[in-house]
């Protein structure tokens, strides 16, 4: 049985927005799933639609078996999200906030008392607790929401954008954190506009653009399609103008880097000899972007992914479709 | 569905979920009254102050008797069923459109509580603070008249089923305001009129017979009195269609706040 199984899934906003156009998607059971799209793609409708924050318009969604549409008390319990926007009552503190959320969740008192505990602790907030939320740092406001929809322990967590804002210290920690908690069994649905981010921790990938899944697949089989690769080279001496390199494509970025495009069959040896061989000593090296943000540009550019598979190409959503804004990757490099 | 069992989980007894959901509601509706008394709990007791040493002890003395009785003893049902009744409804819509505004109320819609817990933990909030409150006035009249009890069981069902129908107004009027000053539209233009053509300072039988009949469309006029009548044994309308009203009353509100809610109204796309 599945953690999520949707069935053409259809949004209309009254304005008229089609936000979602027939999304077919299944997560496992157990999953660590990154879902991922530019901004207005509809991955915070179809969260919303699977919260029940969203009406939808036509369709069928299950989690863990239960029919939002008769069962949805049984399927929300299975559930817990964190939002993309802060949604907690700033005025209370974070203790109360965990605490009562567990009380939605049926958790009696004593228990929530020491869940709240557990999480709070675990998200470094313990010392937090009893004043105000809105006197915490914004990596506290995240990782509070984390607590928050961790304290009923559900069997299926959805994190829209968690670390947004957050520094990369803290990022990594919770991504720590995360990995933990899947690894116990709670499958996961992760958005992010930090692309190194769902490569990092996510096995199994679906892109959303215009409305429409674009692209499913494993992550690691995902990335084996990437078809050419950057990467950005810095030179000990400075270069007057790109060495000719027959096979590939090489470009002058100033006057110590230079980037050479590389299709994945070619072993990077036959470049460095070939450089070397022209007197130019490389210092240093690295990928112009993550792979994945190559993958995912060109998905939701309807390029098809990187020149293999050609399932994305097909089903890519038309250029100017609604929210077809680049999504930017903000990860470290 | 009472019960389910959630795949490789414990069964999730939904009965037990709903039940501590509209506790948690509740507790936390009590927190957010204690926590901001100052202004949940203090200004209806100094306006009530106000009222029973302007209109009870100054101007009072000239009105003489009403209905019978010392004109402070009259007014001091009126005046508590006024603060009972700007409270159930002020507490559950600044709550609840509060809960809208800051985006808290996903809180609770994501969460297996049905709409009718949701609504159902909301109105007892209010009533929570209309009664507190309604408490405090009545100890403040107790200071400037000796308030009297004929009926007690009429008081209590009374003040009950007043808080609760204005506390189930106040969550329609959170529902569909989209803004602030949408939330004051209602308690300044309707209820505060009402309130105050609703028998609260005087009786009835003082109007001309046409402004008689007006009143009697007046629903607050039906609560009041029925309030009064607990009291001071007196009313200037039939207390069992004063009753028959308010419970219908209730009974729409709720299953109209619960369908909006079903619908998503104001607070699902």
């Amino acid at each position: 049985m599945n953690a999520l199984s949707v069935r053409g899934l259809t949004k209309t906003y009254r304005n008229g927005v089609q936000a979602l156009k027939g999304v077919d998607l299944e997560v496992e059971r157990g999953d660590f799933f990154a879902l991922l799209g530019p901004n207005g793609a509809g991955k915070t409708t179809l969260i919303g639609i699977i919260t029940s924050l969203v009406n939808k318009t036509a369709g069928e969604a299950r989690v863990f078996g239960h029919d939002i549409d008769h069962e949805l008390e049984a399927a929300k319990a299975c559930i817990g999200i964190v939002p993309q926007e802060l949604n907690f009552n700033m005025f209370e503190t974070p203790y109360t906030i965990v605490v009562n959320q567990a009380g939605f969740y049926g958790i009696p008192r004593a228990v929530a008392r020491q869940r709240a505990e557990k999480y709070l602790k675990q998200l470094q907030l313990w010392e937090r607790r009893r004043g105000m939320s809105r006197g915490l740092s914004g990596g506290m406001k995240r990782r509070l929401m984390i607590a928050r929809a961790l304290v009923h322990e559900p069997r299926l967590l959805i994190l829209d954008e968690p670390t947004a804002g957050v520094d990369i210290e803290i990022r990594r920690s919770m991504w720590e954190f995360l990995r933990e908690i899947n690894d116990r069994g709670t499958t996961i649905i992760l958005t992010t506009h930090y692309l190194e981010e769902a490569e990092s921790l996510c096995r199994n990938i679906a892109i959303i653009n215009g409305g429409r899944i674009v692209e499913r697949d494993g992550m690691s089989s995902l990335l084996r399609r990437l078809h050419v690769q950057t990467f950005v080279l810095n030179v000990r001496e400075p270069l007057a103008a790109a060495p000719r390199l027959e096979g590939y494509v090489a470009t002058v970025v100033d006057d110590h880097t230079l980037e050479i495009e590389v299709a994945k069959e070619e072993n990077l040896n036959d470049i460095f000899a070939r450089l070397s061989a022209l007197g130019i000593e490389v210092l240093s090296m690295r990928n112009k972007v993550n792979r994945l943000e190559e993958i995912f540009m060109q998905l939701v550019e309807g390029r098809g992914p990187a020149g293999e598979g050609g399932r994305g190409a097909a089903a890519a959503a038309p250029a100017g479709a609604a929210g077809a804004t680049p999504l930017r990757a903000g990860a470290p490099r | 569905m009472s019960s389910v069992v959630l795949p490789g989980a414990p069964p999730v007894n939904l009965n037990v979920v709903r039940w501590i959901g509209f506790q948690t509601i509740v507790i936390r509706e009590y927190g957010r009254i204690i926590r901001i008394w100052g202004q949940t709990i203090v200004p209806s007791v100094v306006t009530a102050t106000l009222y029973f040493v302007i209109f009870g002890s100054l101007i009072g003395r000239r009105v003489g008797a009403m209905g019978g009785f010392d004109y402070k003893l009259y007014i001091a049902p009126g005046l508590i069923m006024m603060s009972l009744i700007t409270n159930s409804y002020g507490n559950v819509v600044a709550s609840f459109f509060g809960a809208k505004f800051g985006k808290h109320v996903e809180e609770m819609l994501v969460s297996p509580l049905p709409n009718w817990v949701i609504v159902a933990g909301y109105a007892t909030g209010g009533v929570v603070r209309g009664l507190l409150v309604g408490a405090a006035v009545t100890v403040v009249s107790l200071l400037f008249t000796h308030l009297q009890v004929q009926h007690p069981a009429v008081i209590l069902a009374a003040g009950l089923l007043t808080s609760l129908i204005f506390a189930l107004a106040g969550f329609l009027n959170a529902l569909f305001a989209k803004n602030f000053d949408q939330v004051n539209w209602i308690p300044t233009f309707m209820l505060t009129p009402l309130t105050y053509f609703g028998g609260v300072f005087y009786s009835i039988t003082l109007l001309p017979p046409w402004a008689q009949q007006v009143s009697y469309i007046n629903p607050i006029l039906h609560m009041v009195n029925a309030f009064r009548f607990g009291f001071l044994g007196v009313s200037d309308v039939s207390i069992g269609l004063a009753f028959a009203l308010m419970a219908v009353a209730a009974a729409v509100l709720f299953a109209v706040a619960v369908a909006l809610m079903n619908r998503g109204a104001g607070i699902r796309e």
